[in-house]
């Protein structure tokens, strides 16, 4: 342990982390029997297994954390949407597959430092957790990123739904990197990076890719918010809606 | 037309250090890269493998079905070429 933050302070930093995990993995799974190609078939699921397998590791600790019995079925499947704080862009739908692809790409590169410096985390366990979470989000990077060059740098049609992407995404991008009481709490007692010092490492990522797929930067003046604070577009009840179906109709149901 | 944008490309997989790579299966994919890609999600989901090769099918030159016979069959008769034909002296132990 040794973290020196309120225990409250680091189970809403865990359920932010968690959630975000959890919503961009039910999404990406939601590709499974649709891809374009029996290799992005399985390579999705992969990502997805990946998200959820973190997902699981934060909100089992959040919930050691908490010490009210809670564990990471609970935060799953029976909080209600206002309880739910993950960024907006995770539970944005997913569109066509240029727009899954830049949506993951996204995450990935705000992912990848975060978890490189959670490697040098003051929490053991936060320490454990980024330790196998960044080699899978450096693949996950290198996949979309080369998916992002292909379609921006193809065809006409191709090129024209990354570049709808990009701009369908770009209100949603801002959001990752908001910092407040917590993210800075957290920072301070040397548990994570705060979001805030991320977007360098972030734009080093992605400039290069955007570069390479003849694609703009464009910078979105109508930034969106709120889904920190629980606020969330219309499409995340939907989400929910499936994601908890079984355990709302058949409550404890085990399988 | 009809171009074909994502070839076929043949996948090998090397399960540990001091085996051969060995052909597993084949992969869809536009270039060399996306099919590493492909190939590393496809087939190593169970630790498969610590190295892949993928080669592009179309490179890959195979001997006709049509002439199994001339080029198998000779061998069957000339068991001679088998080790076990030959029985070796109690002498010389494991060989």
């Amino acid at each position: 342990m040794g973290a020196a933050v309120a225990k409250d302070i680091l189970v809403t930093f865990l359920l932010r982390l968690a959630d975000d995990h959890l919503v961009l993995g039910h999404r990406l799974s939601e590709w499974c029997g649709h891809a374009p190609m029996l290799e992005e078939d399985l390579a999705m699921p992969n990502m997805a297994l990946d998200l959820i397998g973190q997902a699981r590791a934060l909100y089992q600790y959040a919930g050691e954390v908490e010490g009210r019995g809670r564990g990471e079925d609970d935060f799953a499947y029976l909080r209600s949407e206002r309880e739910y704080t993950n960024l907006l862009m995770v539970e944005r739908p997913n569109g066509d597959f240029a727009h899954t692809m830049l949506r993951q790409l996204y995450f990935a590169a705000f992912m990848e430092p975060f978890w490189q410096a959670s490697a040098n985390s003051t929490d053991e366990r936060l320490r454990g957790i980024a330790g196998k979470a960044v080699k899978e989000v450096a693949y996950h990077i290198r996949h979309a990123g080369e998916w992002v060059v292909r379609l921006g740098d193809g065809t006409t049609e191709s090129a024209g739904r990354m570049k709808a992407a990009v701009d369908a995404l770009a209100p949603y991008v801002d959001e990752m990197f908001e910092s407040d009481g917590v993210f800075s709490e957290i920072a301070g007692a040397g548990i994570a990076p705060d979001p805030h010092s991320l977007r360098p490492a972030f734009d080093a990522i992605i400039l290069p890719i955007f570069a390479e797929a003849q694609l703009e930067w464009v910078d979105d003046p109508f930034a969106q918010s709120g889904g920190r604070s629980g606020l969330h577009g219309e499409d995340m009840g939907y989400l929910l809606a499936e994601l908890q179906f079984m355990q709302r109709a058949y409550p404890g149901m085990e399988w | 037309m009809t171009k074909n944008e994502t070839p076929l490309w043949e996948v090998f997989i090397r399960p540990r250090n001091g085996l051969a790579h060995k052909h597993c299966g084949s992969v869809h994919a536009a270039d060399e890269v996306l099919a590493l890609q492909a190939a590393r999600d496809v087939y190593t989901r169970r630790g498969e493998g610590t190295s892949i090769w993928v080669v592009p099918s179309a490179a890959i030159v195979a001997s006709d079905p049509q002439e199994k016979d001339e080029n198998f069959e000779p061998a069957m008769s000339k068991v001679y070429r088998h080790p076990t034909f030959y029985d070796i002296p109690d002498d010389v132990g494991h060989m």
